[in-house]
């Protein structure tokens, strides 16, 4: 579904020997859960954005090849990438409550990408969207159709954004570190969600974090990423039990101890 | 990123420098004697040494911008210190203390900056009466609330930082701490506001004595050249262009020179 | 709505404190309007005998109280200068000021906001370049410069107008409106190019902001996340931009109605000021507070309905 060949980019803005990724590949089945591993700067959330188009083509120099279902995701024209986006391809982005529009109600915004890429009425679009609410458990989805962002609590928000993700059932959820900005125990409750709806669904996640301890309890594979490369990938418990590289040993070594005993 | 040059700040600096100068060269000296009365040169057309012509009583309008821009200078700049001076200190003191005393200011301030300057003016020229002096007193009173406004957000911001903790602990007074530390500090915001706060003030001073409200004669001024020069439209029009764009030069200079100031600032 | 009250129940406080300002400001002129109404007529004993008459002798507060209680039953006291009620003076006079203000306000609104939405569209391109730059410079006119240079162009150049041709709207409404045109657009032009560069740059401003980004990934196009995302988030500062413009303009008629000689609350304003007509002043200024205080009012409840966290604060 996904393949990442030798994938380069370069920002104009950044000087000529800093590229933010220096050539990853990378593969990914259809339904399979994939973490990218690193810590900020490390290239991954631009890989990701990347493979949604949502990097200004003007603003850096692309290399290799992102197929996604067969197309370059690089080279596609962006007018059809537009029509992948939202549709086969969805992201869930890290801070819930300022990835949503403050001035418009929960339930538009959750049911835009249906509104963009497909003919359902109002009604039908509706009906949609209160169904993606039961199925991300957010209580009250009437109530929550017609509330505003600023009216709920940041777990509820990317119980929100999620449901906005996946209510066109798509191929592919990208999510740029989703949990990172909720407390521990609701960033249980979205893992949990993201496994049951990955079962139900059978759609593939990518699923970017810079904490191993919560892709270990996600993804049955793991990349590891550092400045700007691949430095280590294959199963999650392979990696975790016998990390070869130092930066992997680095990551799991700043992993709490009681969590990382805490074996399943 | 490479940087693009600030035009801004470079033509507004030049054009400011040059309208400045010459205004300081014809307070001592200017090309006729601004009140000469001369009924060979009357409604004379611009010419070589008349770069504006000359008006109904034959005077050279050069020579009378040059006088009046000198009057517009001085009303002016009087104006904006009276206002930075007190506006500084009153937000000084409201940001770095805060507290309700920083509260009633503040909401004093959105009061009188909620009303177009140009009718506050109007009611205390109507109280005071016009003139000058009183000009200067009235304009600097309505420019106090902006500056204090912008003065009390970067202290009560600048109170927080680090530099001002460690003076702290090294033992500086809250004098020393608000007027040695914190000030030379907040001078990139506060100029970019000095030079809009000109701006306004010449558009006033103008405005007012448009309406012959403002500087009375023998006085000269731009703004009650321009309302006679409406007279003379139809047989004259260079006295109204001439002076008109005496004004809008003056404003333009600064107005990109505190743009200029600003895109600096970010 | 309990937001509407608050807004409604503080506009009541404004209202009253303006009120009081404007009482007091005129109780400190130095004078007393006995002289003024006497003049050459004037002896000690007849100006206290009009000062009883006119109740100048009680006290200030009560003076203020029963200023505040006729003004609101429409009775704006008498005119020094002339015997007319300043009720009647300025009959005529408000409706003429208002239209004016309106035309302008119109020609404002329906230019710089497409043009606005426009330069943000195409910002860094030198059709944008072009207009920031003129904007700059636009900025710098004042309205009463504008208007001598339009009438210049329109009636002596061009002659489609003839200055100083005003017809009040009691004897032609559509020449009075025609008449009207010029001024408004004087006082206009320099707040297009202000309206123009606020409603860019926050238009800019909101594209950098995260919420844009979740609208394209949804497959919105670059117009359909101007239109249906952006434009809603920074049309708000230009809200309340505009509701100063209001204030702005009608300050800028006074000196307008000057250029043009249009017979409005301006002049009489400046007429007023300068016979030290102060009835006729406090009124005019009083009916000006409370439009400011009224429009900026209206402007806080609108942006409430457009982004409803304002209501939190």
């Amino acid at each position: 579904m996904l393949d990442i060949k030798n994938f380069t980019l370069h920002f104009h803005s950044a000087p000529p020997e800093n590229m933010a990724v220096k050539g990853i590949s990378m593969h990914m089945d259809k339904g399979e859960i994939v973490g990218l591993v690193g810590e900020s700067g490390s290239g991954k959330t631009v890989t990701a954005l990347t493979i949604a188009g949502l990097i200004n083509r003007r603003m850096a120099a692309f290399g290799g090849e992102i197929l996604f279902n067969g197309q370059n995701t690089l080279t596609l024209k962006s007018e059809d990438m537009r029509k992948i986006r939202g549709k086969d391809i969805s992201i869930v982005f890290q801070e819930p409550m300022s990835s949503l529009n403050p001035v418009l109600r929960i339930g538009p915004q959750v049911e835009e990408s249906l509104r963009i890429h497909t003919n359902k009425t109002k009604e039908e679009r509706k009906e949609l969207a209160l169904k993606a609410f039961k199925d991300v458990e957010l209580p009250n989805p009437e109530e929550v159709y017609n509330k505003y962002p600023h009216e709920l609590s940041g777990g509820q928000l990317q119980r929100v954004m999620i449901a906005a993700a996946m209510i066109s059932n798509p191929t592919l959820l990208i999510a740029d570190e989703p949990t990172t900005a909720l407390d521990v125990t609701i960033q249980a409750q979205i893992i949990e969600l993201l496994k049951r709806l990955n079962k139900e669904y059978g759609m593939g996640i990518l699923f970017i974090s810079h904490n191993l301890n919560v892709v270990r309890k996600l993804c049955t594979r793991v990349a590891v990423m550092h400045k700007g490369l691949i430095v280590e990938e294959g199963p999650v418990e392979d990696i975790f039990h016998n990390p070869k590289e130092d930066y992997t040993k680095k990551l799991i070594a700043a992993i709490p101890t009681r969590s990382r005993k805490n074996v399943r | 990123m490479k940087k693009k040059p600030n035009y801004y700040l470079y033509i507004g600096g030049a054009l400011s420098a040059v309208m400045v100068l010459m205004i300081i060269i014809g307070f001592f000296w200017t090309p006729f004697e601004p009140n000469a009365v001369s009924a060979a040169t009357k409604f004379a057309m611009p010419s070589l040494s008349h770069p504006l012509g000359c008006d109904n009583m034959g005077r050279d309008i050069f020579s009378r911008v040059l006088e009046g821009a000198g009057t517009t200078l001085i009303i002016s700049v009087s104006t904006i210190a009276i206002g930075t001076a007190i506006g500084t200190l009153l937000g000084a003191f409201t940001g770095f203390y805060g507290g309700l005393p920083d509260e009633i200011l503040m909401k004093v301030c959105d009061a009188i900056t909620a009303f177009p300057s140009i009718l506050l003016a109007l009611v205390l020229v109507s109280i005071m009466g016009s003139g000058k002096y009183n000009i200067i007193i009235i304009l600097g009173i309505l420019f106090i609330p902006s500056y204090s406004r912008v003065i009390r957000g970067e202290f009560a911001k600048h109170r927080e930082l680090n530099y001002v903790k460690n003076a702290r602990i090294m033992g500086a007074g809250d004098l020393r701490i608000m007027f040695v530390h914190i000030l030379p500090n907040i001078i990139p915001v506060l100029l970019p506001a000095v030079t809009i706060g000109f701006n306004n003030a010449v558009l006033a001073e103008a405005s007012m004595s448009f309406l012959s409200i403002g500087v009375q004669p023998p006085d000269p001024s731009l703004g009650r050249m321009l309302s006679e020069s409406q007279t003379y439209l139809f047989s004259a029009p260079w006295y109204a262009i001439g002076t008109g764009l005496a004004i809008v030069l003056l404003i333009l200079g600064f107005s990109l020179l505190g743009e200029g100031l600003q895109r600096r600032n970010q | 709505m309990k937001y509407i009250f608050k807004k409604l129940v503080s506009l009541i406080i404004i209202l009253f404190i303006v009120s009081l300002l404007a009482f007091l400001a005129f109780q400190v002129i130095p004078g007393d309007p006995t002289t003024k109404i006497l003049g050459t007529e004037y002896t000690p004993e007849r100006a206290h005998a009009l000062r009883e008459a006119m109740g100048l002798n009680r006290p200030v507060i009560v003076r203020y109280f029963e200023w505040l209680k006729n003004f609101l039953m429409g009775d704006f006291g008498t005119s020094y200068s002339y015997s007319l009620s300043v009720k009647e003076m300025l009959a005529g006079k408000l409706p003429i000021t208002f239209v004016l203000t309106a035309i302008s306000f119109t020609i404002i609104t329906v230019i710089s906001i497409p043009l606005g939405i426009l330069l943000a569209k195409f910002e860094g391109t030198w059709l944008d370049r072009i207009f920031t730059t003129m904007n700059q410079t636009i900025m710098s006119i004042p309205p009463f410069f504008i208007g001598i240079v339009l009438s210049y162009i329109f009636s002596i150049v061009l002659k489609v107008f003839v200055h100083g041709d005003f017809v009040s709207y009691t004897v032609d409404p559509v020449k009075f409106v025609k008449y009207l045109f010029f001024p408004a657009i004087s006082i206009a032009i320099p707040r297009i190019a202000m309206t123009v560069k606020l409603l860019r740059s926050s238009i800019i401003g909101e594209m950098d902001k995260d919420y844009v980004r979740t609208a394209f990934s949804r497959g919105n196009s670059r117009d359909s996340v101007l239109y249906r995302h952006v434009l809603k988030n920074s049309i708000v500062p230009v809200v309340t931009f505009l509701a100063v413009t209001i204030a702005d303009i009608v300050a800028g008629s006074i000196i307008i109605e000057q250029v043009f000689g249009i017979p409005g609350l301006g002049r009489l304003l400046v007429s007023s000021i300068f016979n030290r007509d102060f009835p006729v002043v406090q009124a005019i200024v009083v009916i000006l507070a409370i439009l400011v205080v009224t429009v900026n009012t209206l402007a806080d409840i609108i942006n409430q309905y457009i982004d409803p966290r304002i209501k939190l604060r």
